[in-house]
């Protein structure tokens, strides 16, 4: 076992674990941050992302290690962020999710992608979404959240 | 209050109000139902329900876990039946809880019930200053009476909850990341499981390294087995996925009994099988299939087609997980499963153990749209905790296992045959549908009928005996559901054919052989209405005279533009799910791109599911459900070879992205007063036909078979 240095929603960390282990484990069973969720473990889903200084990105098949020294925020940290808490308002006001599996990971790519493009036409938002997939079809509705999103925020 | 058109059968197997509802010394009322949330949001449609017959606001109602044994069993949360079933029963409940209360509230207070108001729970007299609260006359007190399944309800012009638009329950919680999935839950000393699967359904275990289980061991992981079932288990579950690897990699398997890499369309038709016909509104009969007779004398045209459609997998977003406890008291399961008490039973028969000391917690998981693994993993889940007992197991399966294990819905063949007088009117309909069974779900009964369908326990040392499916015989169940279209056509020859010796492990998925009816039935009328020479909106309606399915389809019509010569393909379709439940109407506008790519555009969705709750529950059904089904329609299809399931990701498996999503318009009609329809199948059928009829509207392609890849699309084109 190794000890890992990460900082996780602002607070830094240390992680006693095999430093093999994907980051998503150590978030989930580590810390109790079961937010990001484990969909396919092979980074064709989309349901594990968190930022990663300010970036979606998937931790399911990656190192904890890699993610040393960076800036983790996961969908709990989301409601002290004004971008993650506009897209999280804009998730519910359009009722954008059925089961919600993959619910967590879409609201972290809506918040990268807003970070960097405050104002994404339709065509944008899809192509912020290129890595995420959802089953029960709530597509059209996450959509419409980021669009309702990005127009919330312009506004202030 | 008016009289209640609203009945259900819930309420004759729980009659007690006791069973439904319960009102805190707190003055919180909880509710309880057999029906489970998979995604579809019926605990919020049930708490709005009993909020708006309680007047009490929504925040002030509990929605309590389905559990075995205190719950009422309501079956499997399946074939839109919920809001029918449970709706009804919790409207009913709920209503005479309130009319009950009122009763005692008009007592104490000395006045008469009809001079009483309730506003947030408080009751007043509209002859007295005093008052009373539903918490001081039945907090914590059981109300020991029935239901009144003939008490009034609220009259619909007076609803102030049911039909608004509200965020569902848990929303809040899904979108901070707080909301417990059953993959969530944590437990002192919990140990994580994970199973080694064989490589396809008939490989068996023949021997496994000693070194490697040697040196497992050793490092603290326990390895649980019973035949060719094998676990492993530990306190790190990163540790447990790479054992499991490991412990795979040191398996020898004996691969007898391949996988058939027949064509599956041919053997369709080609093998065995079972054939009943279909009358009396959907309803196998037990006697001979009345043989195909020649075209009637006076037919203008007669047509004949056959559509397929390859098995579909549910590839619920989050792999199937289960967790298991075995104590000395009996074995405590938490599952996701859409029926609790029917997998109870099965586990307990899969021990040979009284179902009594099983308790099974629905906690949700993933969408799951039928029967995906959940059950399944919920006893390989029992199955560790038996080996080691005392430890609360989580077991999850891998994205592998969901795609490869859980049962898909069967591939289907349907092969239609009509004619039409010279005013293109149908005068003859022939419709055969052919597939494996939909109805694997574990429902215990003779020859350990509920243990043959656990998935595992076909692979323990003593295996139950295999479970030969029959043909369901009840209206519009499996392979026959939606085989009778709702037209009124004469000289129906209707034909259900349940086909032995496929390949593949099939059940319940979303609309069972609906999708496959509807695309057949929806396609073929579009193809008659060609040939008779009449525009598909007139030709359906020439032929239906159910007045409800008119307006959808008529509401649909009026926002499509079909003459428009834009190179922007627009089909329609219509069914009414089990010609039963609720209808939908679907038009669609794609385009066929330059790489034979179908892009869909737009569609527009109406339907009609009788009263409505959840507004945005509903219309969640409907948009969901139509980019469920296009997924189906244009990406979707299960393979394999001899060695097994071939499509085992999302890679080999893929469905619709978000570059694939139109602009999506949904009109829902109103029905205040009237019965439940339950919406959540409702649009699937439609969707795939109005897909492939638009596609043909586009290109002049007609498509026969699921999915319209791009490759299905050129090799259409080059056989045109
Ligand atoms: S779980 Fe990471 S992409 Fe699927
Ligand atoms: S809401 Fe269920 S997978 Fe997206």
């Amino acid at each position: 076992m190794d000890l890992t240095t990460l900082t996780i929603n602002g607070e830094v960390r240390d992680i006693d674990c095999d430093p093999a282990t994907p980051l998503i484990y150590v978030l989930r069973n580590d810390l109790d941050l079961t937010g990001a969720k484990l969909g396919c473990g092979l980074e064709q889903c989309g349901a594990c992302a968190v930022l990663v200084d300010g970036k979606a990105t998937l931790c399911c098949n990656r190192p904890v290690g890699e993610f040393a020294g960076k800036e983790v925020v996961t969908v709990e940290a989301l409601e002290n962020d004004t971008v993650g808490a506009a897209v999280q308002k804009a998730f519910i006001a359009e009722g954008a999710a059925q089961c919600g599996y993959c619910t967590a990971g879409l609201v972290i790519a809506a918040t990268s992608l807003l970070k960097a493009n405050a104002a994404p036409d339709r065509d944008a938002i899809i192509a912020g979404l290129e890595e995420h997939l959802c089953r029960c079809g709530s597509h059209a509705r996450v959509i419409a959240a980021i669009g309702r999103a990005a127009k919330e925020i312009g506004n202030v | 209050m008016s009289k209640s058109v609203f009945s259900s059968p819930s309420l004759s197997k729980h009659p007690g109000l006791d069973e439904w509802v319960s009102v805190g010394a707190d003055g919180r009322v909880s509710i309880r139902s057999g029906k489970v949330d998979i995604g579809q949001r019926i605990s919020t449609a049930l708490a709005m329900i009993a909020a708006e017959e309680l007047d009490i606001p929504l925040d002030r109602i509990d929605m309590v876990r389905t559990v075995t044994g205190e719950a009422p069993d309501e079956g499997i949360t399946s074939g839109s039946n919920s809001m029918m079933e449970s709706g009804s029963a919790v409207r009913l409940a709920t209503a005479t809880a309130r009319r009950h209360m009122l009763a005692l509230a008009a007592e104490l207070l000395g006045v008469g019930a009809d001079t009483l108001d309730v506003d947030d729970g408080l009751i007043q007299s509209r002859e007295t200053n005093r008052s009373a609260t539903y918490a001081e006359i039945q907090g914590d007190k059981a109300f020991e009476i029935d239901v009144d399944p003939d008490v009034d309800v609220k009259d619909p012009e007076t609803h102030k909850i049911v039909g608004e638009k509200i965020a569902p329950l848990g929303l809040s919680e899904i979108v901070t990341g707080s909301y417990r999935f059953l993959h969530d839950m944590k437990m002192p000393g919990m140990l994580h499981a994970r199973i080694v699967r064989p490589p396809h359904y008939n490989a068996r275990l023949k021997t496994m390294n000693d070194e490697t289980t040697d040196r497992l061991r050793q490092s603290g992981i326990e390895i649980v087995r019973d035949g060719s079932f094998i676990a492993v288990a530990g306190a790190d579950e990163f540790a447990v996925i790479r054992a499991a690897e490991r412990l795979f990699a040191a398996c020898d398997w004996d691969m007898s009994g391949a996988l058939s890499e027949d064509d599956v369309f041919e053997r369709l038709t080609a093998n065995p099988r079972e054939s009943r016909p279909v009358e009396n509104d959907g309803v196998p009969q037990d006697k001979p299939v009345p043989p195909l007779a020649d075209p009637p004398e006076g037919a203008a045209a007669t047509l004949e087609a056959r559509y397929d459609k390859p098995y579909h997998a549910h590839a619920s977003m989050g792999p199937s997980a289960g967790c298991a406890i075995w104590q000395d008291d009996g074995l405590q399961i938490w599952s996701h499963s859409q029926g609790v008490y029917f997998l109870r039973d099965a586990v307990a028969e899969a021990f040979d153990i009284d179902p009594e000391t099983v308790r099974i917690e629905h906690v949700p998981g993933a969408g799951c749209y039928g029967h995906n693994g959940a059950d399944d993993v919920a006893f390989d889940a029992a199955l560790v905790a038996r080996a080691l007992p005392g430890k609360p197991i989580m077991l999850k399966w891998t994205r592998e296992e969901e795609h490869a294990w859980a049962p898909y819905a069967t591939a289907t063949s349907m092969k239609l045959r009509a004619s039409l007088d010279p005013d293109g009117k149908v005068i003859d309909w022939n419709h055969e549908s052919y597939g494996d069974t939909f109805n694997m779900r574990p429902r215990s009964g003779p020859n350990m009928a509920g243990a043959a369908r656990l998935l595992s326990g076909r692979f323990r040392e003593n295996p139950p005996p295999e479970f030969i499916p029959q043909p369901a015989m009840v209206r519009h169940m499996g392979i026959h559901r939606n085989l009778d279209p709702l037209y009124v056509f004469p000289n129906k020859r209707l034909v259900k054919n349940l086909v032995r010796d496929l390949p593949l492990r099939t059940s319940a998925l979303r609309t069972l052989g609906a999708f496959g009816n509807v695309f057949a039935i929806e396609s073929f009328m579009d193809e008659l209405a060609e040939a008779a020479g009449i525009d598909p909106v007139t030709f359906r309606l020439n032929h239906l005279e159910d007045t409800r399915g008119r307006e959808v389809l008529e509401a649909v019509a009026a926002r499509m533009d079909f003459g428009a010569d834009d190179g922007i393909g627009r089909g329609i379709a219509f069914a009414q799910y089990k010609n039963l439940k609720a209808y939908a109407a679907v038009g669609v506008e794609l385009e066929v791109n330059d790489a034979a790519e179908v892009k869909l555009r737009r569609a527009v969705l109406a339907g009609d599911a009788g009263e409505i709750v959840d507004r945005d529950g509903v219309a969640a059904q409907y948009d969901g459900g139509f980019l469920q089904a296009a997924s189906w329609t244009i990406n979707e299809q299960v393979t394999w070879d001899r060695d097994g399931i071939t499509s085992r990701d999302w890679e080999t498996y893929p469905i619709l992205g978000f570059d694939n999503v139109p602009e999506i318009e949904t009109i829902l009609i109103e029905r205040p007063g009237v019965p439940f329809l339950g919406a959540g199948e409702a649009v699937s059928g439609p969707a795939g036909a109005a897909i492939a009829n638009a596609i043909y509207n586009a290109t002049g392609l007609r498509l026969r078979r699921m999915p319209f890849t791009p490759d299905a699309i050129r090799e259409a084109a080059m056989d045109a």
